[in-house]
Formats: structure tokens, C-alpha cells, sequence
């Protein structure tokens, strides 16, 4: 369970990550200014499973894998938004970071919210306004790139199986 | 089936006769390319794949240059692991400081991105080559280290939208920037998500190269998978003496399909202003007319190039840039800036009073050699002005075309060219 952290439309990578800190790649280092440009108040009080609540074309812009890799290592424990830009979607599977797409509850969630989600049937749970939503399942080539745990162990299964 | 120019490099390259959209297919690639930036990821990504060499050492590109001349330690570091990793594996295209360029204006000039390849690149901007007639698209760092271990990467294959540019007389000054920025205002920056924009008519035609790379460079911009040109006698004219290897073009069938097709007629089309804080707020330059501005840049994967240039010159040759403006002119690589120097074009520039930089990202994305205080505001050839793309997050960018950027630099607000000459 956590606490909803909730933002706009078009939030790009600038905003999650701004390309000042890429000088370095270790998660803690851009977890410490994720969303920096975005809301100063997020990196510092974030918690671990809190949830990441936006608008339409969440991580637009830059192709940084860091964007989800600075999401991920500040603890929240999914991304739920009306839609995803395709590069930050594709990073997001690829490292493991959990993303849902569900423009009900983007609409049903407010910043502060207590939220549960069950990332096997995609249902989110609003614990504060009582209000339950439905997320959009991933289509079966992505749900078996989750299973296998990402990107890096389902080639080296495909590999192996060859 | 008839298929678009997209369609048809993926199914090549899946060994498939035929794809249609939404269509999840695995590629072969013949280029994979990654930053400073972005290949420390995928390099620590690339040991998990159970593999210890990169699947064709002549079809990796590893181009240092974001942060670089490196900017600080911890730039350095990331650089000097890429030249280790890049001499193991003996990476054919390996570029450092002194023969490197942005990566998307240096790749094509080297002729390694040629019509019909499949092209991924750990940076959002690889789009940029589908102006030579490839399909090419940004992935992350994680995508990349598969591409390196495998040779392959997995697509959805995307629906196409095209765009037809009618007639080519267009308004003075006006170039590819305005045509792309003049399309994202009115699609906006998700307006072509998960999508192929495929750029066509007589107005396409007419451009340059210089023109094509700036439209395709911003296909991202407006969250596209991919921007396509076909290409033609201006294509293979660039391609002269520079192709790296063989390439077989691809065309787009009479009766393929497309999700939608939006036509404009390049005559209608006015200089752009795009306001901050995202590339669709673009309008006709008059409606900037007046702002006041800190920094000008010229430069960037978008509008570095040796045309970009010589229009700047062409401007301030014989002018002077406002005395409360910085102007910053960034060329696109090594060969551009000793075009430049050749025609004249630096000598102008600095005689104006503009500071030129050896090829760099530096200010186009914040990194270095150009950042903005709070409050600042800049006018930039650059492609993004999201919030603290440049420096501070309370700064501001503005996108135009370099001949606005350099008239607005000797004004000290922005203006149409016309008011300066
Ligand atoms: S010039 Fe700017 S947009 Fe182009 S690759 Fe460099 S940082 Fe990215």
C-alpha cells in the first residue's frame, strides 16, 4: 500500500530525470533527483511502494533508460497513467519497473491517496475514496518478457531454447 | 499486399514477405549505435545477455558526445569505460573527441546509415535517418544491449500516417524546421505515438538533405516511432562516395495503407516559434515578435549542419550580434566546422560576435557550455525546450529555424529575418 503521487500530461524525461545528472548511471545517485524539475518535494518524500499517478504520454522525449531506472530506485511501485510514450514504455518492461495504463483511474486517484494495486490482475484499489479500477492487460508477448523477469534473461532463455 | 516504405524495410528484415501493423516481428539490424550517455547502461546490460562479443563489430557505432569534451570527472569516467569496452571489442565506429560529431549528424556524413537498413539507437533522436530512406528508431539502454548481443531487436510494427507537402514555393527563410514544427502544432507531442510519419509530395522533394535530416530528427517530437523519407536522386547524390556498404532502397506501394494522411501546401506555412515548454506550442514567428531573449544557439542534431550554418552567416555577415545576447554556435561535426571555415562562415560568425564550440550536445540538452540562469530565456535551433532543458527549471527555450535565431541574436528579441536585413 501507498501514497499517490499524482501529475500532469506529457511529463518527459527532462522532468523525471534532467540530463545534468547523467554524468552518472547508479540508481541511488538519479533516484535522489528524480522528478526534480518536476515537484522538488518528490525525491525527499517518496516512499517505498508509494504509486506514480500521470496524465496521457507519460516519459516522452529522451530515450534515457534512466528515466524509469530513477522511478524504480526511488521505491514507487508502479506507474499508472492514461498512456505511455513508446521509448519510456518499452525501457520501463525492459528493467522491470511496473506500468499499468488505466485513464479511469488516473481520473479516480488524487495526489495523497492511499492506493493498493495487484500487479497480476491489474486492479487498482482507491482505499481513500473506496473506488476500485480495472488497468488494461498486456498483450501476451509482453506479459511473457515480464514472466521471464525483463528483457536480458527472456534472450538468454531464447537463446538457450534456440 | 501493398505496403508502406516502413512496412517493407521490417518485413525485410524480419525475412518475412509480408507484415501489417500491430504486428510483433523480430529484425535484424544493420546498425546499433549508443552515446556517452547511454552506453554505460547498456554496456553493464550487455554482460547479462550470456555473451561476451557483440554480434558484428563493424555494425556497432559508440559516439561520445553529450558531455563531451568531457565536462567533468564523472563524464570522463563514463567515456574512458566506452573506449574499453569499444577497443575489446574492436567496434568499428568509434568516435572520439577530434573526429567525433553529434552522433546524428555524424552517422549519415560517414555514409554508415544508408536507405532500407533497420537502424536502433540508445537516443531518442536515431530517427533522424529515416531522411536517407531507413527505418530507424530510439530505444533504451536495455534494447540496446540486446541489439549488441543479438544483432536483432523486436518491433511492433507500426501504423503509418502520411504527410503531404504540396507545391514548393515557400515563404522566405522558411525550411524544414518550420514544416516539422508547423506539423507538431497541429498533431501535437503524442499526435504520432507508437506511429511511422512517412514525409512526401513536391515540397519534400524540393528540400535538401540538410531539410530532410531536420524533419525526420523531430518525428520523436511528436512521439513517433519512426519519420520516413523515400529516396531520390537527392538521396543518392549525398550517397555518392559515402556509402559504407551495399543498400537496397525501399519504396512505399501506390495503394499502402495509412491510418490517416494530412496534406499542407508549403506556401501556407510560416516561420515558427515554438514557446515554451513543449515543441507543439509552435505559432508564426510574429506572434514571438517582441520577446526579449539571454541566449541564442545554433546547432544541435537538428540544425547543425553546414546549410544551417551558412544561413546564420549569410545573416550576420556584416552585422553585429546584440550586445546583451550570447550567442553560441555549436557545428554538428568536425567536417561541417572545416567546411565552415572554409567558406568563410566561422570567421563571420565570430567577427559578429558569436562564440563557435567544437562539435558537442553541450547546451541543447543542458549538459554544458551554454546553461541558463533562473528567469533566463533562450532561442535555440535545438529540438526540445522542455522544462530545464537548457539549465534551470524556471529558464525558457524557444525553437525556431536558424534563420530566426540568428536575426532575433542581433536584435536581442525575436524577430522575422526581415527585420534585420
Ligand atoms: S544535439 Fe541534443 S537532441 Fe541531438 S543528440 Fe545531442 S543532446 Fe540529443
Amino acid at each position: 500500500m501507498g501514497k499517490a503521487w499524482k501529475f500532469g500530461h506529457d511529463v518527459d524525461t527532462d522532468v523525471i530525470i534532467p540530463a545534468r545528472y547523467l554524468n552518472k548511471s547508479d540508481p541511488q545517485h538519479l533516484a535522489a533527483h528524480c522528478m526534480e524539475d518536476g515537484d522538488l518535494n518528490f525525491a525527499p518524500n517518496v516512499k517505498a511502494g508509494d504509486v506514480l499517478v500521470a496524465g496521457k504520454n507519460f516519459g516522452c522525449g529522451s530515450s534515457r533508460e534512466h528515466a524509469p531506472i530513477a522511478i524504480k530506485a526511488c521505491g514507487i511501485e508502479v506507474v499508472i497513467a492514461e498512456s505511455f510514450a513508446r521509448i519510456f514504455y518499452r525501457n520501463a518492461l525492459n528493467i522491470g519497473m511496473p506500468i499499468l495504463e488505466c485513464p479511469e483511474a488516473v481520473a479516480g486517484i488524487d495526489a495523497g491517496d492511499e492506493v493498493t494495486v495487484d500487479l497480476n490482475s491489474g486492479q487498482i484499489n482507491n482505499l481513500t475514496k473506496k473506488t476500485f479500477f480495472q488497468a488494461r492487460p498486456f498483450p501476451p508477448f509482453m506479459q511473457e518478457l515480464i514472466k521471464a523477469g525483463g528483457l536480458a534473461p527472456y534472450v538468454r532463455g531464447r537463446r538457450k531454447n534456440g | 499486399m501493398a505496403m508502406t516504405i516502413t512496412e517493407k524495410i521490417l518485413a525485410n528484415h524480419a525475412g518475412l514477405d509480408e507484415v501489417v501493423p500491430g504486428q510483433l516481428i523480430t529484425a535484424k539490424l544493420d546498425l546499433v549505435l549508443a552515446n556517452d550517455v547511454t552506453a554505460p547502461v547498456a554496456i553493464q546490460e550487455f554482460e547479462k545477455f550470456g555473451t561476451d562479443k557483440v554480434f558484428d563489430s563493424q555494425k556497432v557505432a559508440l559516439v561520445l558526445d553529450h558531455f563531451a569534451p568531457n565536462k567533468d570527472i564523472a563524464s570522463a569516467e563514463q567515456c574512458k569505460f566506452i573506449k574499453e569496452f569499444a577497443r575489446k571489442q574492436e567496434v568499428k565506429h568509434f568516435y572520439q573527441v577530434g573526429r567525433m560529431g553529434i552522433e546524428h549528424c555524424l552517422l549519415p556524413e560517414l555514409g554508415i546509415t544508408l536507405p532500407g537498413d533497420c537502424i536502433i539507437g540508445a537516443d531518442s533522436h536515431t530517427c533522424t535517418y529515416g531522411a536517407l530512406g531507413a527505418f530507424a528508431t530510439g530505444v533504451g539502454s536495455t534494447d540496446l544491449a540486446a541489439g549488441l548481443a543479438t544483432g536483432e531487436a523486436w518491433f511492433r510494427v507500426p501504423e503509418s500516417i502520411k504527410f503531404i507537402f504540396q507545391g514548393n514555393k515557400f515563404q522566405p527563410w522558411v525550411g524544414g524546421k518550420d514544416l516539422i514544427l508547423y506539423v507538431i502544432g497541429k498533431i501535437g507531442v503524442d499526435g504520432a505515438r507508437y506511429q511511422a510519419m512517412e514525409f512526401t509530395g513536391e515540397g519534400i522533394s524540393a528540400l535538401s538533405m540538410d531539410n530532410r535530416f531536420t524533419i525526420c530528427n523531430m518525428a520523436i517530437e511528436a512521439g513517433a516511432k519512426n519519420g520516413i523519407i523515400a529516396p531520390d536522386e537527392k538521396t543518392y547524390e549525398y550517397l555518392e562516395g559515402r556509402a559504407f556498404r551495399p543498400y537496397t532502397s525501399c519504396f512505399s506501394d501506390k495503394d499502402a495503407r495509412y491510418v490517416e494522411i494530412m496534406e499542407f501546401d508549403v506556401a501556407n506555412i510560416p516561420l515558427q516559434v515554438a514557446f515554451p515548454h513543449l515543441p507543439e506550442n509552435s505559432k508564426n514567428v510574429e506572434e514571438a515578435a517582441g520577446i526579449k531573449i539571454d541566449q541564442v544557439v545554433i546547432g544541435s542534431c537538428t540544425n547543425g549542419r553546414i546549410e544551417d550554418l551558412r544561413t546564420a552567416a549569410e545573416i550576420l555577415r556584416g552585422r553585429q550580434v546584440h550586445p546583451e545576447i550570447r550567442l553560441l554556435v555549436f557545428p554538428g561535426t568536425q567536417n561541417i566546422y572545416r567546411q565552415a571555415i572554409k567558406e568563410g562562415i566561422i570567421d563571420a560568425l565570430v567577427e559578429a560576435g558569436a562564440a563557435v564550440s567544437t562539435p558537442t550536445c553541450g547546451p541543447c540538452l543542458g549538459g554544458h557550455m551554454g546553461i541558463l540562469a533562473k528567469g533566463e530565456k533562450a532561442l535555440a535551433t535545438t529540438n526540445r525546450n522542455f522544462v530545464g532543458r537548457m539549465g534551470h527549471p524556471e529558464s525558457e527555450v524557444y525553437l525556431c529555424n536558424p534563420a530566426v535565431a540568428a536575426a532575433s541574436a542581433i536584435r536581442g528579441e525575436i524577430v522575422h529575418p526581415r527585420e534585420v536585413l
